[in-house]
């Protein structure tokens, strides 16, 4: 007898959420990143619970190109946050209000 | 029974680490948390038989990208005291508040909602003699090659555009 999959599920919303909440509360942009970085884990164990309950491996797929894109997007990221920290020596997401009006 | 407690174990572990994580103040110790998180959830991911999704977690996300955020982390220094004016008033107040809200909703929507899957597989895959590993393989070089070679394409470019990001300018 195998664990229900809502039981994933809801480890994996519960997951996601903790993300969010980070993303809401944190100010150092390093910290906020990780939390999008959960989100994504969060997403990719959802993958693979459906893709396990439809009995295909699209899922499983789906979550590959999820890896491959999130590697790229954090590669992107932590550039844009070292030339941020080159230009005002912080990591603070209040101060990046240049295109704020 | 085995299987319960491995799952048990496991989420617990991934839904503490990233609590944690959100709550620690040190930017490194966040992000060896979300190193631990991310360890649960390969667990969590190979239970489900998906053995090679839990590898490239293992591999990608808990290798390769957290090395990255520590390296960056170290490189900016670390700075433990977040500023603690803030423009928006009860932001965080309101943050914690929306959390509460979504984990209503996901509790009810989980309790409330039962799929009707009428035999659940032990694990991910189409059941045949080769393994989850081949299974994937296979799918991925025949249906998905075209998308495969493109993230290729992806990867280069965000290799390019981070060196070009990170150079610093030179005085001409």
């Amino acid at each position: 007898m195998s664990v229900p999959a809502e039981w994933y599920l809801l480890v994996s919303a519960l997951l996601f959420i903790t993300g969010t909440v980070g993303v809401l509360i944190r100010r150092n942009v390093i910290v906020m990143f990780m939390c999008i970085e959960l989100m994504l884990n969060a997403v990719n164990l959802t993958f693979v619970t459906f893709d396990r309950m439809m009995g295909g491996l699209a899922g499983q797929i789906a979550v590959f190109f999820v890896l491959v894109v999130a590697a790229a997007e954090v590669v992107v990221g932590l550039a844009i946050i070292v030339s941020i920290f080159r230009r005002r020596a912080s990591t603070d997401a209040d101060q990046v209000s240049l295109l704020k009006w | 029974m085995i299987d319960a407690s491995v799952f048990l174990l496991a989420a617990a572990l991934a839904l503490g680490s990233g609590v944690a994580m959100v709550l620690v103040r040190n930017a490194v110790h966040a992000a060896l948390f979300l190193v631990a998180s991310q360890l649960a959830l390969a667990v969590l991911f190979l239970i489900q038989g998906a053995f090679f999704i839990a590898a490239l977690q293992i591999i990608v996300y808990a290798g390769a990208i957290m090395v990255l955020f520590v390296f960056v982390v170290m490189l900016l220094g670390v700075d433990k005291r977040e500023s603690l004016i803030e423009p928006l008033r009860f932001q965080r107040e309101i943050g914690v508040g929306l959390g509460v809200l979504l984990i209503v909703a996901a509790l009810y929507l989980g309790v409330g909602t039962s799929f009707a899957v009428a035999d659940l597989p032990d694990s991910a895959g189409p059941r045949s003699t080769e393994g989850n590993v081949e299974a994937v393989a296979r799918e991925l070089f025949t249906h998905w090659a075209l998308p495969f070679e493109i993230t290729s394409v992806l990867l280069i470019v965000a290799v390019v555009g981070t060196m070009v990001l990170a150079k610093r300018r030179l005085r001409s």
